[in-house]
């Protein structure tokens, strides 16, 4: 039963990143480009039937436009059918991959926006996709960050003791004490105004990594620690062997049971960082999608309380997280109750 | 002892009718005559800061405090022109420089104490009182010389200026008149700036306007109740204000005062998003409350780039691309290049205007209305760069020394509609070749960037003017002025437009003729369409709402632009 969910949490990751990596292929345009005649347009209903009852095997669309002298709200135009078609090369698309080729598409005039489109009219599924790139691997960078950093002062403090472990845990508890966000929100001021996108995300990772070592180094000084007074340890050292030797040779893999869990942990909690930190609009900026500042949009009540599919990339939050957790309890029943 | 009492009685009584005998001269007002009573509800999005005429600053504090006093020639919300209000006439001498005002008689404070002549005098000594730091205090001030006004006679007051001044009746709209009696001990200590907080005792506040302080919940709500003795009656003789209480409620976002509107909680709305209007469309089929559009209001919404001096070596990076900010091609191109019909459909539903100049059409009477809309070209737009020595390299814009064209857009966080418009400028300027970054900040940071330290590229900000009448755009528009936003320090000479604005804006400030006046302002409007010193992009729409049952809603776009005949306001 166990296995069966483990199996398919990995699925459900796997299919996920793979969707985030292939977003040039899947996406079906550009993640931002505007329609300004289709701000908030609903997802558009891909259709099998016509209007004259016949059936139709590759699905079609209609056209939509905004109804006359009333923004926001659309109408098909039925006269004209548009097939979906898959596979489709465009030429020279700035946001398209070398080849230009993706899964689907329509022709123009007609557009296909499956999950609708937001206030700018751009392709809420695009920039799913494309979002999905920036918070889904800022969380899994972050988590490596984070974990890396942990993992070496958690090691030093456990293994040497003294004053070392005091300093580095004396500081752990100051960095998990520290008010993050206020923080953070001086520090954004602080830095100059332009930062491209590239530079915001690692920005964004460097900040959520080392913001949060504090946790899994306190974690892996426990495991050193036990694993210092081992016998054969001690023996180890008895015979002569020197610091890295042992933290190579006997230490470090007794820590890795907890790391794997720690991370199973803390990626999906720094997705949600990333989230947080874009939604407050201290991430990758505008027009450059990510799942926390396409949310941003919700904060405004006629957004949340009018386009439902606004919602989805917290939608989308849903699965991956409980893939996360359903990992890391497999994890934990296998590599024991060593961490929390 | 009962003899002394009946004397004391017969005493009083005569006295009472010999002041009685003065037959207050009393307005009446034109609109809908209505039936008394009832509460109405208002919210306001933060706490007043004070109940004090002479200091306020902030718009709550303004929205209460132009309901508990009253000024002496009104602007009329509806019509855009002056009226008499607590002087029932005026007259002025040909020259334009004496104003001789005559007050209504037998009107009373809210406390019952008349007003007269004394509290006309006094009102403006703390107005221009240094000691007090009002901010009427600059407008009561024309170039460097205080307006003096002198009591003729009980009831009759001069105003005097120096020199000629084309919008003075307009000077005297909400400069609210104040009770000697209650405050002349505080301004004779210098203390005056410190009365009347959202704490001072009811019966210590006192004013001409159609409401008086009731209650005080802080950080909940503020309640105001019907002045007895206010000098307003409707065309049936019936005394106003209609309404027995006018309640301000503390709702601190639009988001949230929009959800109590609708759910009948709150009577009253103003400046709704476009967004939040058509959500409240749905529900006003129902009918319990109707939504108004009322037009273009005074507010305009532009792009500007930093055009300051900076200090040698300071700033270099924004040094460097001031040579392309200083092209007028360059700002002009800019501007070619943006889609505002594209920002008044996707930020403002369709519920605003493209602009050319800052202007807005919701100004009558002086919008220059000769001038072409604004047209999106980006071939033009092209050309002018091409013009100017701009080159491309890959799609992306460089200037002549090869450097790639590109800067940060700064604009308040807190204002969606703002960084819409900044994200939809940054997707035109890249059919330009130009980076934009929109970068939003916390609303203090940018004021910071903007009026102090000049750490930023170009913004987008919004100013509104107050009033109609060009002499409030001389802050704006004359070099050095407080808010000349985009140059605030210069230090090299001016452009000979720049020149032509200043004097320009000088010369219609002491035009008494009206028709030469608007021809000034015209030119005005003309310059700023061609050089471009700020880009115009988009007036909102004005959008208010009031419940059905209430009766002589007459919404304007001048603030403020529902409340300001709450006398007249009835429930039906």
């Amino acid at each position: 039963m166990s296995g069966r969910r483990t199996t398919a949490a990995g699925l459900v990751l796997a299919a996920v990143h793979l969707a985030a990596l292939s977003a040039f292929f899947l996406a079906p345009y550009p993640p931002t480009e505007q329609n300004r005649t289709l701000p908030y347009a609903p997802p558009t209903r891909l259709r099998f039937v016509d209007d004259s009852g016949r059936l139709h095997l590759r699905p079609f669309v209609y056209a939509v436009a905004e109804e006359e002298g009333a923004t926001g709200r659309y109408r098909e135009d039925r006269r004209q059918r548009f097939p979906v078609r898959f596979l489709v090369r465009e030429g020279g698309d700035a946001g398209a991959s070398p080849e230009g080729l993706r899964l689907f598409g329509v022709d123009e005039p007609a557009r296909i926006f499956l999950l609708g489109t937001d206030g700018f009219g751009r392709d809420q599924l695009s920039r799913l996709l494309h979002g999905a790139r920036i918070s889904l691997f800022a969380g899994l960078l972050a988590t490596v960050l984070s974990l890396t950093a942990g993992w070496v002062l958690g090691t030093l403090a456990g293994f040497y003791g003294g004053w070392i472990d005091t300093i580095l845990m004396r500081s752990a508890d100051l960095f998990l004490a520290l008010p993050w966000l206020y923080l953070l929100f001086a520090v954004r001021a602080v830095l100059p105004l332009h930062v491209s996108p590239a530079q915001a995300f690692l920005l964004l990772v460097l900040i959520i990594g080392l913001v949060d070592w504090a946790r899994p180094a306190r974690l892996v000084r426990g495991v050193v620690i036990s694993a210092r007074e081992r016998p054969y340890v001690l023996a180890a050292r008895g015979f002569g062997a020197g610091d890295l030797y042992l933290i190579r040779r006997h230490i470090a893999p007794q820590t890795l049971g907890v790391l794997l869990t720690q991370a199973s942990l803390l990626v999906p909690q720094y997705i949600l960082a990333e989230v947080t930190l874009s939604f407050l609009g201290l991430g990758v900026a505008e027009p450059v999608p990510s799942w926390g500042n396409m949310l941003t949009a919700l904060q405004r009540y006629h957004v949340m309380s009018s386009y439902w599919w606004m919602w989805l990339p917290g939608l989308a939050l849903v699965p991956v997280f409980l893939a996360y957790f359903a990992l890391s309890e497999a994890l934990h029943a296998r590599v024991g109750p060593a961490s929390p | 002892m009962r003899v002394l009492l009946s004397i004391a009685i017969t005493a009083w009584t005569s006295c009472a009718f010999a002041q009685g005998a003065v037959a207050p001269d009393l307005l009446r007002s034109d609109g809908e005559a209505g039936k008394r009573g009832g509460r109405l509800v208002f919210a306001l999005h933060s706490e007043p800061k004070t109940l004090n005429p002479v200091t306020a600053v902030d718009t709550p504090s303004h929205e209460v405090i132009g309901r508990l006093t009253a000024d002496l020639i009104h602007i009329d919300r509806d019509t855009q022109r002056t009226r008499p209000a607590l002087a029932r006439a005026w007259t002025v001498s040909p020259d334009g420089r004496h104003y001789t005002l005559e007050l209504r008689r037998g009107l009373r404070f809210s406390d019952g104490h008349p007003f007269d002549a004394d509290d006309v005098v006094f009102s403006f000594q703390c107005y221009l009182d240094e000691r007090n730091a009002s901010p009427q205090r600059d407008l009561l001030v024309v170039d460097g010389k205080p307006i003096v006004a002198r009591k003729l006679g009980p009831y009759r007051v001069a105003v005097d200026l120096d020199q000629p001044y084309a919008a003075a009746e307009r000077l005297f709209d909400s400069l609210a008149m104040l009770p000697r009696h209650l405050l002349e001990k505080a301004q004779r200590e210098g203390r005056l700036a410190e009365v009347w907080g959202l704490g001072t005792p009811p019966p210590e506040i006192a004013g001409l306007g159609p409401f008086r302080v009731k209650a005080y919940t802080p950080g909940d709500r503020l309640i105001l109740e019907r002045n007895p003795h206010y000098w307003k009656v409707d065309s049936a003789g019936q005394a106003l204000p209609y309404l027995d209480e006018l309640v301000f409620v503390l709702v601190p976002n639009e988001d949230a005062q929009v959800i109590r509107f609708k759910a009948g909680e709150t009577d009253l709305i103003t400046r709704v998003s476009a967004a939040n209007f058509s959500v409240l469309e749905a529900d006003a089929a129902v009918g319990r409350y109707r939504l108004q559009d009322l037009g273009a209001g005074l507010e305009y919404t532009f792009l500007f780039f930093n055009l300051n001096d900076l200090d040698k070596g300071r700033l270099p990076e924004i040094a460097r691309k001031q040579a392309w900010f200083r092209q007028r091609a360059f700002r002009q191109a800019v501007s070619a290049a943006l889609d505002r019909q594209g920002m008044v459909r996707l930020v403002y539903q369709g519920r605003g205007t493209a602009l050319g100049t800052h202007v807005t059409p919701g100004n009558k009477l002086w919008v220059n209305a000769a001038l072409p809309r604004p047209q999106r070209s980006i071939p033009r737009a092209r050309a002018l760069l091409a013009e100017a020595g701009f080159v491309w390299k890959d799609g992306r814009l460089h200037d002549a020394a090869g450097a790639p064209v590109e800067f940060t857009v700064v604009t308040n966080a807190a204002n969606a509609q703002r960084v819409q418009m900044a994200t939809i400028a940054q997707a035109d300027l890249r059919e330009l070749g130009i980076e934009a970054q929109v970068v939003p900040l916390e609303n203090r940071g940018l004021l910071d960037r903007v009026f102090k330290t000049h750490d930023y590229e170009a913004a987008v900000m919004a100013l509104a003017n107050g009033d109609v009448d060009p002499s409030g755009e001389m802050n704006v528009w004359v070099s050095g002025s407080p808010t000349h936003l985009w140059a605030l320090s210069t230090s090299g000479p001016l452009a000979p437009w720049e020149t032509e604005i200043d004097d320009l804006m000088r010369r219609q400030l002491v035009t008494l003729d009206g028709r030469e006046r608007k021809r000034q302002y015209d030119r005005v409007q003309e310059l700023v369409a061609e050089n471009l010193p700020l880009i115009p992009l988009v007036s909102p729409n004005v959008l208010v709402g009031a419940k059905t049952a209430l009766g002589n809603f007459r919404p304007a776009i001048l603030d403020p632009t529902v409340l300001w005949n709450a006398d007249e306001l009835f429930w039906r």
